[in-house]
């Protein structure tokens, strides 16, 4: 267990450091909006999910109705259907875990769960899941509260730290990509986002990008399958 | 301050985020009785959602200026490179992420 827990803590430093600033940063634009500590700390902890946080901001701001808050998070969040999709067999048996470990299952979480655990011993993979999970949601909720506490009082040049989870993507991306030597989904992914980017704009590809990745991968057909 | 507008806001994109989160464990939930269909996709998509995300964390990229670009590509090349050589996470994020600090408040 204690093992687990430090391989847990190993594998979350790069979150530790994106969330930290990410979430810093949420905390100050909140602070900035008018809104409280305690507003930051229960935004981060029910509903965890950084893009979206950001959104909301302006949609409080805003005073959009609930109809359009609901709508602007259906399609800001809807890649979570997708990592669902995917988690659905390694979280079956996960027990009382289950719950949490599916709320808290965000962008970052999911990269550090669903690939290869081999490095954890099999009796802890669950164990891992877990804690994986509730130190990312810390880490969150930690950089949250410290930002709308002291966010306005400090300087720090951290302009360009948001990086840390770019570097992460792209470091997952790697290690799937030399997993395999089945490259076409990888490519498709890349392929389909980069054209919907060029096609729809930054701030709308990711629906139809989206679409067009569930789409192609149903059409795929893998080797010695049958039609 | 905490007005029932902001608790009824937080409270729907908690529920729908949530409910984004739960929708594919409520349909499928009887091992064994997942589709075909459904458990491909559950396979491939890790190798195609890591592409759209690094994708999408690039998407403010733009080519008019050497500045728009050249720091990510120099970062990511960076990341790549290190991993591929040394096949250690935490050192290529590192480096990259300092490295594109450095890029875009001292260099461009």
């Amino acid at each position: 267990m204690r093992k687990t827990v430090g391989l847990a803590l190993r594998d979350t430093v790069p979150v530790l450091t994106g969330y930290l600033v990410l979430g810093f940063g949420f905390g100050i634009v909140l602070r900035s909006a008018g809104y409280g500590i305690l507003v930051a700390f229960l935004m981060s902890a029910l509903i965890y999910a950084g893009a979206m946080q950001y959104v909301a901001v302006g949609l409080l701001t805003g005073g959009a109705s609930l109809w359009t808050v609901a709508l602007t998070t259906l399609m800001v969040n809807a890649r979570h259907l997708f990592y669902g999709v995917s988690m659905l067999e390694r979280y079956r048996e996960m027990g009382v875990r289950k719950p949490y470990l599916i709320f808290a299952l965000t962008d970052e979480t999911y990269s550090l769960v669903c690939g290869d655990l081999s490095c954890v011993e099999e009796s802890q993979r669950k164990n891992y899941c877990f804690f994986v999970s509730l130190f990312n949601q810390i880490y969150w909720v930690l950089g949250t509260v410290l930002g709308a506490v002291i966010g306005s009082l400090i300087r720090f040049p951290s302009e360009g730290i948001d990086f840390a989870l770019t570097a992460l993507f792209l470091t997952v991306f790697l290690e799937q990509w030399l997993s395999t030597k089945k490259h076409a989904p990888a490519l498709l992914g890349v392929g389909i986002s980069a054209s919907c980017l060029l096609i729809f704009g930054a701030e709308r590809f990711l629906i139809p990008a989206m679409l067009g990745i569930a789409l192609t991968l149903c059409l795929y057909r893998e080797e010695g399958e049958h039609a | 301050m905490l007005d029932t507008r902001v608790w009824l806001t937080v409270g729907v994109i908690a529920l729908v985020t949530a409910l984004l989160r739960f929708l594919p464990f409520l349909v499928f939930r009887k091992s064994g009785k997942t589709p075909r269909l459904i458990e491909k996709l559950g396979r491939l998509l890790p190798f195609a959602v890591m592409g759209m995300l690094v994708v999408y964390c690039l998407k403010e990229v733009q080519f008019s200026t050497f500045g728009g670009f050249l720091p990510e590509l120099i970062a990511c090349l960076v990341v790549g490179a290190l991993y591929l050589w040394k096949r250690n996470t935490l050192i290529s994020i590192v480096a990259g992420t300092v490295c594109y600090m450095l890029l875009v408040q001292f260099v461009f």
